[in-house]
């Protein structure tokens, strides 16, 4: 087989999986897990394979044009580069893990059929955004994400707030797809063809006409599938899904594929330097402020979904400085090390039987009880702190070295602005990321108090893919920034020394400060007891996780918030982390500009449609109703009064013929 | 008289025949004003009969004698008393009765008169100018209308014939109709004859007879859907036959 | 003689007994004025008829012919009339025309239905034709 057929396959089995675990899900029940999994292992043994052949050398290009649809013409092209073939492994591997990490976690819910299809189908779509060559095909993908997060999201939707996160997160992304529908439409228009090499080699002659125009509106898409400030809201909301989705959507899949598509048509924002600009702006803020919230949170989960917001703000800070060699490296290694971090919290909340941080830190033992998750845990938050020799460590120093080489002046293509906001930003996130992945560390598995309720060991499903994401966690970063350049642009990804040493001396200063906040407040942990686990901790692990994303609300009053005084993040962030928790303010500020204007200009559409539409409606029936009475009376039963009528009429119709007879 | 004819008339000039028709018809209107606006229903009746005499009359002025002689004997002749008998069977009130016209009555002013202009109107404007020539052979005559009636019209004269059978037919059946219905079914009687009462009798007898027992019948006929036994009615029926 | 005496006459009859169908309360007062009616149009067809004869124009009597059959069946008519009035008369005990609204929107007061319904109808009917 050739490499073209390879790579449609790759999208194509997780696609037939979905449509056939949907078919069969209820009637033939055992064949939904080898349904699920193994699709998905083949989509991952052939993006390896295409990989291999592919080898970072010439991009193979295959397209075919159906029916010719228009003045645009769409085609089905398949554009398999460096980026391409690493990330589809990526998202591959990712996937797979994921669906086996499921067939232990969602054991015993009714719903894994409909689950398992939905994930394979969310895997296919991503594979299909990656491959794509086509931006209507890419699209495709694009919007098959957004309805799967919907769904896989809203998963258990027995809660309310699962149901407002699946809808949430459908809306905001949709709020980003629209402007970023009409920015491909004028790309296209532009460019003359959806083709994404065709594009790009209009921009290489500068056939774009409004570049800036065209970036903002893309960069609206982007920012509502990467989770980039300001539309990042739904993000945090998510994880009301499942975990296995959560790590799914972080590591792999959705907000990937923003990233992705900026990496693919990176010559078009850069054909903009206020783009650029604006894209570092974005990056900037968002990692700052992600990770300031990521420190004030109290939901493990809500804490890594900050977290891959920062990182993926890191990403497109990458992008705004015109490196996409540093992006999508890190794109990499965080999608090995933050699916961890996922799954392993999801074995974490399984055994404590809380999500609650602060429940967390009053229970010891945690770490006996899991002994899986608290290593693999532990190597992820080390490379999501970037410590050497951590996979992280060499993607963040990739990023913040070709920030550095930016901010120097040293390139033509990204604004020297973008590289200080992106270079600023991304040490002083450096040090925030490192302070709430101690905090995490410390209050999950080094709690005192009670001790942790023993339900057992793991299912093997879900411990094996925990050591099995730990080997790229750990290693993946330093034997690969070397081989990389080759794959992507060219450009070296090895660290700088300056940044390193600034950026690793930052996180352990960060680290150091947690640490002794710890040290201090965790005295008063003893002192002021909190607690809500699992009303059924035996129950597989969906169901545990289900009931404390329930139970959290009512506990303590927020879904990412608890009053613990207990918590170093108090300490660190003083007033700031009661805003911190809530994502400053951002969902309030966001009811205030859009959901209730939205809600008043529906009140008034239904005020006129009630006062003013049926008023018309009514009084069309009420017309003919009072002629209908009018007639009816008419109708007295005494034909002499017929025969009159009908006389009158005889005698006014005679003298009408006469008169007209006679041309009176 | 035929130069005469051909010489220019004049409604100022009239004819002693045209005085006469004038005078005759106005009566005849008069009488039918009557007729339609007079609150004693037999007068009504007798207005009626100087209204078809005068119309009568006014055949015999237009020549057309076997025709005046042929009202005489029907409409005045049997008609009215028809009518007549009609009037007493249905116990119209002898002397004046207030409600002899109903309320439609304005109405119905408004549609005649607005008929009455717009057909004199049309009728004056069409023929102004066009006179009949009265003289010479009568076009009436006996002898002239027999000829013509069994020379040219037989086949509507013989279908006619017809059509009077079936109205004869059809009044009998018409007036025996309440006695065909309360006449017994074979199999579900008791039902039926509780609901109307039951006539045995087969209708020799004359009217006048029956319709004296309707101010019997009619009080009976309500009670009895309620639980009259039906075997009372019955012997008095005999007894009046 | 001027055609315009007879003809004016005429439609003065037929406008009088249109005046009484529409009026008269009675239904033997209604068939009174519809006989009102036919003999204003007998009027009319005998004039017509003589004038045409003497214009010699027509030669078959056709005006005078159809005078006899309007009669004929104007008895014919009055007989029918009659007996139904009588049949209505017998069943409600009124030949009052404006009491008989069985066909008036929303009629249930209570007046007995049946035959005398087909009756009333036939009525009607009569005088449609009439």
């Amino acid at each position: 087989m050739t490499t073209t057929t390879l790579a449609v396959l790759v999208p194509l089995l997780p696609f037939l999986g979905a449509a056939a675990g949907l078919l069969l899900g209820r009637t033939a029940p055992g064949f939904v897990r080898p349904l699920a999994v193994l699709p998905t292992l083949a989509a991952l043994a052939l993006a390896c394979t295409v990989a291999a052949d592919q080898g970072g050398g010439q991009a193979v290009d295959a397209h075919t044009e159906l029916t010719p649809t228009g003045s645009v013409p769409i085609e089905l092209a398949l554009h398999i580069d460096g980026f391409a073939a690493l990330v589809a492994v990526l998202v591959a591997f990712v996937a797979t893990c994921v669906q086996i990490y499921s067939t232990g976690y969602l054991r015993d819910d009714p719903r894994y059929p409909s689950y398992a299809a939905l994930v394979s189908l969310f895997t296919s779509a991503m594979l299909l955004v990656v491959y794509s060559g086509d931006l209507i095909v890419l699209l495709v993908g694009w919007e098959v994400m957004g309805i799967c997060s919907y769904f896989l999201v809203g998963h258990y939707w027995e809660t309310p707030e699962a149901r407002a996160a699946s809808v949430k997160a459908f809306l905001v992304t949709k709020l980003g797809d629209v402007p970023f529908l009409i920015g491909l439409f004028a790309l296209a228009t532009d460019a003359g063809s959806f083709r994404i090499s065709t594009v790009l080699g209009a921009v290489a002659n500068g056939g774009l006409h409004h570049p800036t125009l065209v970036g903002l509106l893309l960069l609206c898409g982007v920012a509502g599938k990467s989770a980039q400030f300001p539309l990042h809201t739904w993000l945090p909301d998510a994880m009301a899904g499942p975990t296995p989705v959560s790590a799914l959507i972080h590591a792999a899949t959705m907000v990937a594929a923003g990233v992705y598509f900026v990496a693919r048509l990176l010559p078009v924002f850069e054909a903009s330097a206020a783009v650029m600009v604006v894209l570092a702006v974005m990056a900037a803020v968002t990692m700052v402020g992600s990770a300031l919230a990521a420190l004030a949170q109290d939901d493990i989960k809500r804490v890594l979904a900050y977290s891959t917001i920062g990182q993926l703000g890191y990403m497109t800070g990458a992008l705004a400085v015109g490196d996409r060699g540093a992006a999508v490296f890190h794109l990499l290694s965080h999608g090995a090390f933050k699916a961890l971090l996922f799954l392993a919290a999801g074995v974490v909340i399984h055994a404590s039987g809380t999500n609650s941080l602060a429940v967390m830190s009053r229970t010891s033992g945690l770490r006996d009880r899991v002994p899986d998750a608290y290593w693999t845990m532990t190597v992820a938050l080390l490379a999501l702190a970037a410590i050497p020799p951590f996979s992280g460590f060499f993607s963040k120093e990739s990023v913040l070295g070709a920030a550095e080489h930016v901010a120097t002046g040293h390139t033509e293509h990204a604004p020297g602005s973008a590289g200080w906001i992106v270079l600023a930003a991304g040490l002083a996130t450096a040090l925030l990321t490192a302070a709430y992945a101690t905090r995490l560390w410390l209050l999950t598995f080094r709690g005192q108090g009670t001790e942790a309720v023993d339900h057992g060991r793991q299912p093997l499903s879900m411990t094996v893919v925990l050591w099995v994401l730990a080997v790229p966690s750990l290693a993946f970063g330093g034997f690969a920034y070397r081989s990389l350049p080759g794959w992507f642009d060219g450009r070296a990804l090895t660290p700088t020394l300056t940044t390193s040493v600034l950026g690793t001396g930052l996180a352990l200063v960060g680290g150091l400060l947690t640490y002794g906040a710890w040290q201090r407040t965790r005295a008063l942990a003893a002192r002021t007891p909190l607690g809500a686990v699992a009303a059924h901790p035996e129950g597989d692990a969906g169901l545990v996780e289900a009931e404390v994303i329930a139970a959290h609300k009512p506990a303590f009053g927020d879904v990412a918030y608890a009053p613990d005084p207990a918590d170093p993040g108090r300490l660190l962030l003083g007033p700031l982390q009661r805003h911190a928790a809530d994502g400053f303010h951002l969902d309030a500020a966001y009811d205030a500009l859009f959901v209730r204007p939205v809600l008043a200009a529906a009140s008034l559409v239904q005020f006129l449609d009630r006062e003013v539409v049926d008023t018309y409606v009514r009084g069309a029936g009420a017309l003919p109703r009072v002629l209908g009475a009018a007639v009816r009376r008419a109708q007295t039963g005494n034909v002499q009064t017929y025969v009159s009528a009908l006389l009158a009429g005889t005698v006014v119709l005679a003298v009408a013929v006469l008169l007209v007879a006679t041309g009176a | 008289m035929s130069p005469l004819a051909q010489a220019p008339h004049g409604f100022l000039s009239p004819t002693g025949v045209e005085i006469a028709f004038l005078l005759v018809g106005l009566v005849t209107f008069g009488a039918a004003l009557v007729t339609v606006t007079t609150r004693q229903l037999v007068h009504a009746a007798l207005w009626l009969v100087v209204a078809l005499g005068g119309i009568a009359v006014e055949y015999l002025l237009l020549t057309a004698e076997f025709i005046a002689w042929v009202q005489v004997l029907i409409y005045v002749g049997s008609v009215v008393v028809l009518l007549l008998f009609g009037l007493m069977l249905t116990k119209a009130p002898i002397g004046r009765s207030p409600d002899a016209d109903s309320g439609n009555r304005w109405v119905a002013l408004a549609v005649a008169a607005a008929a009455a202009a717009s057909l004199v109107w049309v009728v004056v404007d069409a023929f102004r100018a066009t006179w009949i020539d009265l003289d010479g052979a009568a076009a009436g005559s006996t002898k002239v209308t027999g000829a013509s009636l069994f020379q040219n019209w037989v086949l509507p004269f013989e279908a006619l014939s017809v059509l009077l059978l079936a109205a004869l037919v059809g009044a009998i059946v018409l007036s025996r109709k309440a006695k065909a219905e309360s006449a017994p079914p074979p199999v579900n009687g008791r039902a039926v004859t509780q609901s109307s009462p039951p006539v045995t009798d087969s209708g020799i007898h004359p009217i006048g007879d029956r319709t004296e027992q309707d101010p019997q019948q009619q009080p009976q006929q309500q009670p009895e859907s309620g639980s009259e036994p039906k075997s009372e009615p019955k012997p008095e029926q005999e007894g009046a036959r | 003689m001027h055609l315009a005496y007879p003809a004016v006459l005429s439609a003065l009859l037929f406008c009088t007994g249109l005046y009484g169908v529409l009026a008269r309360r009675n239904a033997i007062l209604v068939l009174m004025s519809v006989e009102l009616m036919l003999n204003a149009v007998n009027l009319n067809l005998v004039a017509f008829d003589v004038w045409l004869s003497k214009a010699a124009r027509d030669t078959l009597h056709s005006g005078q012919a159809l005078t006899l059959f309007t009669i004929a069946i104007a008895a014919a008519e009055i007989g029918i009339g009659l007996a139904i009035v009588l049949a209505v008369h017998r069943n409600r005990g009124t030949s009052d025309i404006d009491r008989l609204r069985d066909t008036a929107e929303g009629h249930d007061d209570g007046t007995p239905t049946g035959e005398t319904d087909e009756a009333g109808e036939a009525d009607e009917k009569a005088e449609a034709t009439a």
